[in-house]
């Protein structure tokens, strides 16, 4: 997946996500690993106390099988420790093992869950910043997937690899203790562990291989049931049932035997362990037990070697599962800290002013802009809205009408010219300060999960009675109150339980809330019932009344009411005025309003 | 998920975590359950939601269903059965071979002598041979295990197979009214993590189940008999782990989906501020949205929190039972065995023993928790299962008489399920052959719902339609939907090439009938322009079409099978104003052989219509040609003036330009 900031959407802008998202058997990078450590910096110190205490609790797990030894010799009279002195400390062996066994776990995973969420949190207070363009590139899905889906894969990561550690110090723990105990019977126990290894190293690539086959095949038949369930009415309109239905049975069945395949492969390994345990205890059996009857060793330290034996397979078992955890770590690290380098290209000068009480006038001087360099969408634009005036854009699209809104908000830098806001250009004043001047409402109303409430007051402090008066003032009190719960009805879905026409109202009823300085207002195009257009039209001036606007103008109704209206050709100025002047003109404005389109959007389409 | 069913397999009790249960739906209650959890305390003050509530109401109703489905089974269950009893026989051979082995190695051997000591080779063939028992009893072990729990995956594979089958079936089928009160996410959702909730159930909890009884009963059996107090002592942490496990299991089950309800909100509050992201610089609300990320962020890190000490205290608990009963095993077999009454050896079996069943028994919370599923699970596959479409073919409905002259609607009348009011009430109206009728109203007047009454995607609650006669609810659906093409201003392009996508309802269409269709509808020429043309891919994952094109795209698909009656419910919104034209004139070449409905907010697309009918809350309120209508100067008339921009008083003015538009009609 691309990142390229200078591919301009397009179909090459992606696509090959899902191919990266599965190579996950590549090096582990050390780079990653390092970047990855400085969100564990912070938690440094709790990181040590949890090694401590898995250090602690290995040491518990290691030595309970050694008081069973204990017990056992004492039982037999050999040891000078009394049998109920072994039990007492065996029993505050475990006590001590089960505190440090929680403690390990839950630190391990608490610290792993807090490192997992700074990470989140970087990575969406890093999206707060970088350029809208990237955002609208890269399509919040994809962008989403790797909040979410890639950072969950680390958590997985670090929650077994702390695990893991106690799984290795565990292993050289046992290793450690057969050792002391009697070395020679250690070593041909041990033996049996390469083959092991060599077992697994075999098998791996095989299990991984069927594995990954059966994930894919399963994405499959889940895209194919999703695809239909979200089609279905176009496939009862098309009489699809049941070509659709063989071809997703097909599918099931491919899946079916993937699935099998990857069963098999998981349980060929079953025995394998098995086997190897049996012939490990076998030794121990015989070596062990002839050195017993020769008196060379006592009967404890043969059981002891017994009980370990049963658990080392276990640690060897955990640890190659990690490394293909770790792979996933790696690719899942790589797409976060690619979010995490994308650029900031616009952020606050140092010294950059702080817009305050400011007379609102919007100017741009010799304009030339374009999201690639080598492509203006804007060439040498010049146009100044006096405090208090409102200006209409009209043009086809392409034409550069958003590219003004944007720029005036600074969503983007000019490339050369300025943009200024009461004289001072926009790049030398604080981002917040010029959001708090500057309000924009768009063609796609857009409110978040919550109440209408809250959709109105969005992030200004204002009190209910702010907020009703601000909905009164767009006549959108009258519908709301209708609503189930009034004011704190919830919205679903981002406002879907409301007609475009109620949203659109609600957010005007929030820029009103906001009262900026300046507004900029992309017109809804989409047709809306009589009624209800009328109430916005009236909104509109209730909205725009004693404010600086900028309208990306798409209906009739609104330009003509404008002071200006301005309209734009491949992002030049073909001609500009008032509604009056421009009709006594009689140049393209005036043309396409003798043609009578009820929008100008759907005249300038056509060449 | 294979992945980690694997690792399910490895790694025991910590894996409660990877299980990813879905939302409930149902609604049930689940109380009594956590009375002694304190974490219920600290649940209390929230509302339980449906959503996460565990319905064990539904499970005498689940399992023995999931049990009958998989009872086609025998011999594999058989298979897998009498695998584990052997798998567990010999599983418990291990304990007696290494408590034999302990004693050959001692001598303790009642009546053994320093004598045979000296002879040695009695002793040491013992040894030798108690070790190859251990190899044949461990390895046969591994290999019955691998048998049986292959057949479990089996199963369950071959459950999972046919409850897809049958769910796809089954939602192919069910009637719009069905799928307009079950979200679409749900529906996925259940047969995607319903399904496999249910499938896991068979192939992990079924299994561990079965080797967990096996291993308990016939373990005990024989322990008791041996040594009844010793057995007493070995199991004295079993009933204390079990009842902790499943309390555990329960908890986390529902933990899972509380938990998973603030990560969706997490997700959400995220996707939220990043496609309102204009609003949210537009309104420098950059902090107000960080505070509601850190509050949403902070209140699944909490629950996770919470959730991570449930389960490792759970476990730490566990294991020091565990360890309890070992350090009573020993103490009283240390005794014993200091005492001369008990051979080392046969503590060591014991002990053993105790390690066999550590690992099952830890897997209880597990269990548990993959029990729980499959009972919410089942219950909510099983409910779409069971529900049976509302609109089907009557017995033997002849298929339509195709001459399609007249369409007529009757009175005809509609009521959604549930609803206070009739979506649709006495409506009147008859379209001939090479006519057009054209539909206007507010939104919610009923239009749309008017267009989907006529393939049958609802059936009329009062009156009926006909075509030639026929109520269309006598005819086949098969014929009905064949004769029937509703073209829809929200397109759906499935996955597939722009071909199969207008092919869609004809998938043998020849090319000449597609490229006619797509020409018709103006979207020819811009396929052509495609590197691949026709067989460009569309999609999720295909080319990217702008709402036009795509509407375009649809309009195609629509005339491809050359229905008798089309639709177009706000077909062509997205659609330019010049291109509209074209189309229109386009789509009334063919207009002749068939009846055309328009439904459109913007009048230029039916004003040229024979009939023209105003909606406005479900009853015809208005209706005439567009001259006719502009006459009577009312809702359609301002609606006219509104869209063009005009005043009323430059009607007069506009009106010659668009005579050449209407047909005249008698």
């Amino acid at each position: 997946m691309s990142y390229d900031m200078g591919g301009r959407g397009g179909p090459t802008a992606g696509g090959t996500n899902g191919a990266h998202g599965e190579d996950i058997f590549s090096a582990v990078d050390v780079r990653i690993l390092r970047r990855f450590l400085t969100f564990v910096r912070p938690y440094r110190l709790e990181l040590i106390g949890v090694l401590v205490v898995v250090l602690i609790f290995v040491g518990t797990q290691v030595s309970i099988p050694l008081a069973i030894r204990f017990a056992i010799d004492s039982a037999l009279g050999d040891k000078a420790i009394a049998l109920d002195w072994v039990i007492a400390g065996f029993l505050g062996l475990i006590a001590v093992n089960a505190v440090v066994s929680f403690l390990q776990e839950w630190s391990a995973a608490v610290v792993a869950q807090k490192v997992i969420f700074d990470l989140r949190r970087a990575m969406f207070v890093h999206l707060q910043d970088v350029s809208t363009s990237f955002i609208d590139q890269t399509h919040v899905g994809r962008i989403m997937s790797r909040i979410q889906g890639d950072v969950n894969a680390l958590q997985e990561f670090l929650e077994t690899s702390v695990q893991a550690v106690g799984d290795l110090f565990l292993l050289i723990g046992i290793i450690t203790v057969l050792m002391l105990m009697d070395w020679q019977l250690a070593l041909l126990t041990l033996s049996a562990l390469p083959v092991l290894v060599v077992v697994r190293a075999i098998w791996l690539p095989y299990a991984k291989k069927t594995f990954r086959h059966a994930r894919d095949t399963s994405s499959i038949v889940n895209g194919v049931l999703a695809e239909n369930i979200n089609g279905v009415r176009v496939v009862q309109g098309s009489q699809r049932e049941s070509v659709n239905f063989s071809a997703f049975e097909t599918r099931a069945k491919e899946n079916f035997s993937a699935q099998i395949k990857a069963a098999w492969a998981a349980q060929i390994m079953v025995p394998s362990v098995d086997i190897l345990t049996g012939i490990c205890q076998a030794i121990v059996v015989i070596v062990g037990g002839t050195a017993v009857l020769m008196g060379r060793l006592e009967v404890g330290v043969m059981v002891a070697f017994i009980f370990f034996v049963q658990r080392f397979f276990d640690p060897i078992r955990t640890l190659s599962l990690q490394y293909t955890v770790m792979q996933r770590a790696m690719a899942a690290g790589y797409r976060i800290f690619e979010v995490l380098d994308v650029p900031v290209t616009i952020k606050d000068k140092p010294d950059a002013l702080n817009l305050h009480h400011i007379t609102p006038s919007v100017e741009f001087s010799n304009v030339t802009f374009g999201y690639v360099p080598d492509r203006p969408v804007l060439h040498d634009l010049s146009f100044r809205i006096e405090p208090g005036q409102t200006v209409a854009l009209v043009g086809p699209t392409g034409s550069g009408k958003s590219s003004i809104a944007s720029l005036t908000l600074r969503f983007f830098d000019v490339t050369a010219g300025a943009v200024k806001v009461d004289g001072h250009d926009v790049r030398d004043v604080t981002l917040d300060s010029l959001g708090r001047t500057i309000a924009m409402v768009l063609q796609e109303p857009f409110l978040f999960t919550g109440t209408v409430f809250e959709n109105i007051r969005y992030n200004t402090g204002a009190t209910r009675h702010d907020v009703i008066a601000a909905a009164k003032a767009v006549s959108a009190h009258a519908f709301i109150e209708q609503l189930p719960q009034g004011y704190d009805t919830p919205l679903e879905q981002r406002g879907q339980n409301l007609s475009q026409g109620q949203r659109q109202l609600l957010s005007f009823a929030r820029a009103l809330v906001a009262d900026p300085d300046i507004l900029i207002l992309d017109e809804a195009t989409a047709s809306i019932d009589s009624v209800t257009e009328q109430k916005i039209q009236s909104a509109l001036r209730t909205l725009l009344k004693g404010r600086t606007s900028l309208i990306i103008a798409h209906r009739l109704a609104t330009v003509r009411d404008a002071d200006n209206i301005i309209v734009l050709q491949q992002g030049r100025i073909l001609e500009q005025g008032s509604h009056e002047a421009l009709v006594e003109r009689d140049g393209f404005y005036a043309s396409l309003f003798r043609k009578n389109y009820a929008s100008f959007d759907d005249a300038m389409q056509t060449p | 998920m294979s992945v980690s069913s694997r690792r399910a397999k490895t790694k025991a009790v910590s894996d409660v975590t990877t299980d990813a249960p879905p939302p409930h739906n149902k609604p049930g209650r689940f109380d009594g359950w956590f009375s002694a959890s304190p974490l219920r305390q600290a649940l209390r003050p929230q509302q339980v939601s449906p959503a996460e509530a565990l319905d064990l109401k539904a499970l005498p109703h689940v399992l023995p269903r999931i049990l009958r489905l998989i009872s086609h089974h025998k011999a594999r269950i058989t298979l897998a059965l009498l695998a584990s009893i052997a798998a567990t026989i010999f599983a418990l051979a291990l304990p007696v071979l290494l408590g034999r082995a302990v004693d050959q190695a001692h001598l303790l051997l009642p009546g053994a002598t320093p004598a045979d000591l000296l002879s040695g080779s009695a002793a040491g063939n013992a040894l030798w041979i108690t070790a190859g028992l251990l190899i044949a009893a461990a390895s046969l072990r591994g290999l019955l295990t691998m048998l049986s729990g292959f057949q479990f995956e089996y199963i369950g594979q071959k459950l999972g197979l046919s409850l897809r089958l049958a769910y796809f079936e089954k939602l192919q089928r069910l009637d719009f009214g069905f799928h307009d009160s079950v979200h679409s996410g749900d529906l996925i959702t259940r047969g995607m993590l319903d399904l496999e909730g249910m499938r896991m159930f068979v192939e992990n909890g079924l299994q561990r189940i079965v080797s967990l009884a096996l291993l308990l009963g016939i373990g005990a059996t024989l322990m008791f008999r041996t040594d009844p107090l010793m057995a007493l002592l070995s199991l004295s942490f079993v009933p204390f782990v079990i009842w902790r496990a499943f309390r555990t299991g329960l908890t986390l089950r529902l933990t899972w989906t509380r938990l998973q309800q603030r990560m969706s909100i997490l997700t959400r509050t995220i996707e939220e501020n990043l496609q309102g992201l204009r609003v949210v610089r537009a309104f420098a609300a950059k902090n107000h949205e960080l505070t509601r990320f850190d509050q949403a962020s902070g209140d699944a890190l909490r629950m996770s929190n919470d959730r991570i000490a449930v389960r490792t205290g759970a476990v730490s608990s566990m294991t020091f039972a565990f360890y309890a009963a070992m350090a009573l095993v020993l103490w009283y077999g240390g005794h014993r065995v200091a005492a001369g009454e008990m051979s080392v050896g046969h503590v060591a079996g014991f002990l053993t023993f105790m390690t066999l069943l550590q690992a099952p028994v830890r897997q209880m919370m597990m269990i548990v928790n993959t029990f729980a599923r499959a009972i919410s699970s089942g219950s909510r596959l099983f409910e779409i299962l069971d529900r049976e479409p509302a609109i089907h073919d009557t017995a033997d409905a002849p298929d339509l008489r195709t001459e399609g002259n007249v369409l007529r609607f009757e009175q005809a009348g509609f009521r959604y399920e549930g609803a206070a009011s009739d979506a649709l009430s006495a409506i009147n109206f008859e379209v001939r052959k090479g006519q057009t009728l054209g539909i206007v109203g507010p939104p919610g007047s009923g239009k749309s719902t008017l267009a989907q009454l006529l393939p049958r995607f609802y059936d009329v609650t009062s009156g009926r339609i006909t075509i030639d006669g026929q109520d269309i609810r006598d005819v086949s659906l098969t014929s009905l939907r064949k004769a029937v093409a509703v073209v829809s201003q929200d397109v759906f392009l499935f996955d597939m090439t722009l071909r199969e996508n207008v092919a869609y309802s004809t998938p043998d269409a020849p090319e000449a009938g597609i490229t006619a269709a797509a020409t018709t509808a103006q979207i020819h020429p811009h396929i052509q322009t495609l590197p691949q043309a026709y067989d460009t891919p569309a999609g999720e994952r295909g080319v990217s079409l702008s709402g036009g094109q795509r509407q375009r795209l649809s309009i195609a698909r629509g005339l491809i099978g050359d229905p008798s009656i089309v639709v177009f419910d706000d077909s062509t919104s997205a659609v330019d104003a010049a291109t509209e034209a074209h189309l229109r004139a386009a789509l009334q070449k063919g207009s002749k052989n068939r009846i055309t409905l328009i439904i459109a907010h913007r009048l230029s697309a039916l004003m040229h219509a024979d009939e023209i009918i105003v909606l406005d809350k479900g009853r015809i309120t208005e209706r005439g040609n567009h001259a006719q209508l502009l006459a009577r100067n009312g809702h359609y008339a301002a609606l006219y003036h509104m869209q063009s921009g005009q005043r009323e008083t430059h009607v007069r003015r506009t009106e010659p330009l668009r005579t050449l538009d209407i047909q005249v009609t008698t």
